[in-house]
């Protein structure tokens, strides 16, 4: 079953805020991970790995460089599940 | 004509750790020696690596001068001699020949000749490699006592310019002896390689290119984000397996000794394996930098020197690194 764009977020969300302690309320679609966030590099592997877990996708390691904000880990994501 | 039936050697049931030698680099190099040619801070680097200092050899000190030193300190914690000594093992991608093997000269130098000598290539996982080889060597009868050595010289690999590794890197080496035991005292490696991801820890370039070209001295690179996620994740797993194959369960293991490649990593393998608060874990890379294939018995020494673990203790270590390889085991702590 698709996860819905909605269900992403929320889940992306909670894994965000697992990594970073930051609330869930935090994690906006607008929000970049290195610039608002302040994720960096490992910490965005992590959160990557338990996305790919959570969603049944996958994300190449090339790709996560071109995932700047929170809405662009769920719009790749969303693709990634009905691709 | 009949043939005659060949006789095979047939060895001990058990092995164990007999003696475990250490030395590390004479220098300590701080973050703030390294953070110039890198446009980096000392908070950076802490925070990225867990890294607060690093132990470098002087310039007069090699990599089989750091081997010898560990390899002498183990055989006398054995309570043996070199005569003692049938076969040894180096582990080292910073032995800058390609023949003879330095374990050759290292058996030489502890007064081991004739010993069997080789040298194992198998980067941050060569100690654990060369445990599942001495081991296996003990147990087959093919020698009685194995010296297991990882040495190296790190800082003979590295670029001031690098950001992706070079800053990690430490120099020391750690030696073990291995050999026959009453008891089960090494349990059954889970090993393994992916050459796939040959690119993701690499030298930049080869001995031919140095020669045929102007691209000078060769160091170390890596992809860090992707070998974090490989280590961090995919190592766990095989820690588990080395656990179930040896028949303890993670609440009876007393120390967890990973490669020390990074803070960050030995974290997230500790999370992923959801070892209790008990374990001890080795983290001797905050001082000690990370030394390939010397980490895993060098944060071993120091758990043991500084009163951590028991001598007896169970040990879960797991090496991992340059090829893709990795290897691990549970064992007994001399």
């Amino acid at each position: 079953m698709a996860y819905s764009e909605q269900e992403i977020q929320a889940g992306l969300a909670e894994i965000v805020s697992e990594e970073t302690g930051l609330p869930t309320d935090s994690v906006l679609p607008e929000k970049s991970f290195t610039d608002d966030l302040d994720i960096d590099s490992l910490s965005m592997m992590t959160i990557v790995t338990l996305a790919e877990e959570k969603f049944s996708v996958r994300i190449p390691d090339d790709e996560v460089k071109n995932l700047t904000t929170v809405g662009d880990a769920v719009s790749y994501i969303s693709g990634a599940q009905s691709a | 004509m009949t043939r005659p039936t060949l006789t095979q050697a047939t060895g001990p049931a058990h092995t164990r750790i007999l003696g475990l030698g250490a030395v590390r680099g004479e220098l300590t190099v701080p973050n703030d020696d390294l953070v110039g040619p890198i446009d980096s801070s000392d908070e950076w680097i802490r925070q990225r690596t867990g890294i607060v200092t690093r132990r470098r050899a002087a310039e007069g000190t090699d990599v089989l001068d750091l081997a010898e030193a560990a390899a002498n300190d183990a055989i006398k914690a054995a309570g043996l001699t070199g005569a003692d000594i049938d076969a040894v093992l180096l582990s080292t991608v910073t032995y800058f020949h390609q023949t003879p093997a330095g374990a050759a000269i290292i058996a030489d130098r502890i007064g081991a000749t004739p010993a069997a000598a080789w040298d194992i290539s198998a980067a941050c996982a060569g100690y654990c490699y060369g445990i599942a080889q001495a081991d296996a060597l003990v147990r087959a009868g093919t020698a009685r006592n194995v010296l297991v050595i990882g040495a190296e010289k790190m800082s003979e690999f590295v670029d001031p310019t690098d950001r992706s590794i070079s800053f990690l890197l430490g120099d020391g080496a750690g030696a073990v002896v291995v050999g026959a035991s009453d008891t089960p005292g090494i349990g059954p490696t889970v090993w393994g390689s992916d050459g796939a991801q040959a690119q993701a820890i690499r030298q930049t370039h080869s001995w031919l290119d140095v020669r045929d070209t102007d691209a000078g001295w060769p160091t170390l690179r890596q992809e860090g984000p992707t070998v974090f996620k490989w280590a961090g994740f995919q190592m766990a797993p095989i820690a588990s397996q080395a656990m179930a194959a040896a028949g303890v369960e993670p609440e009876q293991i007393e120390a967890f000794i990973p490669h020390q490649a990074n803070m960050r990593i030995i974290d997230q393998m500790i999370k992923q394996l959801k070892l209790p608060e008990s374990v001890v874990i080795g983290r001797d890379i905050a001082d000690t930098g990370n030394t390939s294939a010397a980490s895993i018995p060098l944060a071993a020494e120091r758990l043991l020197r500084e009163g951590q673990v028991p001598s007896g203790a169970l040990a879960l270590q797991i090496g991992f690194g340059a090829g893709l390889v990795y290897a691990a085991q549970v064992v007994v702590l001399p």
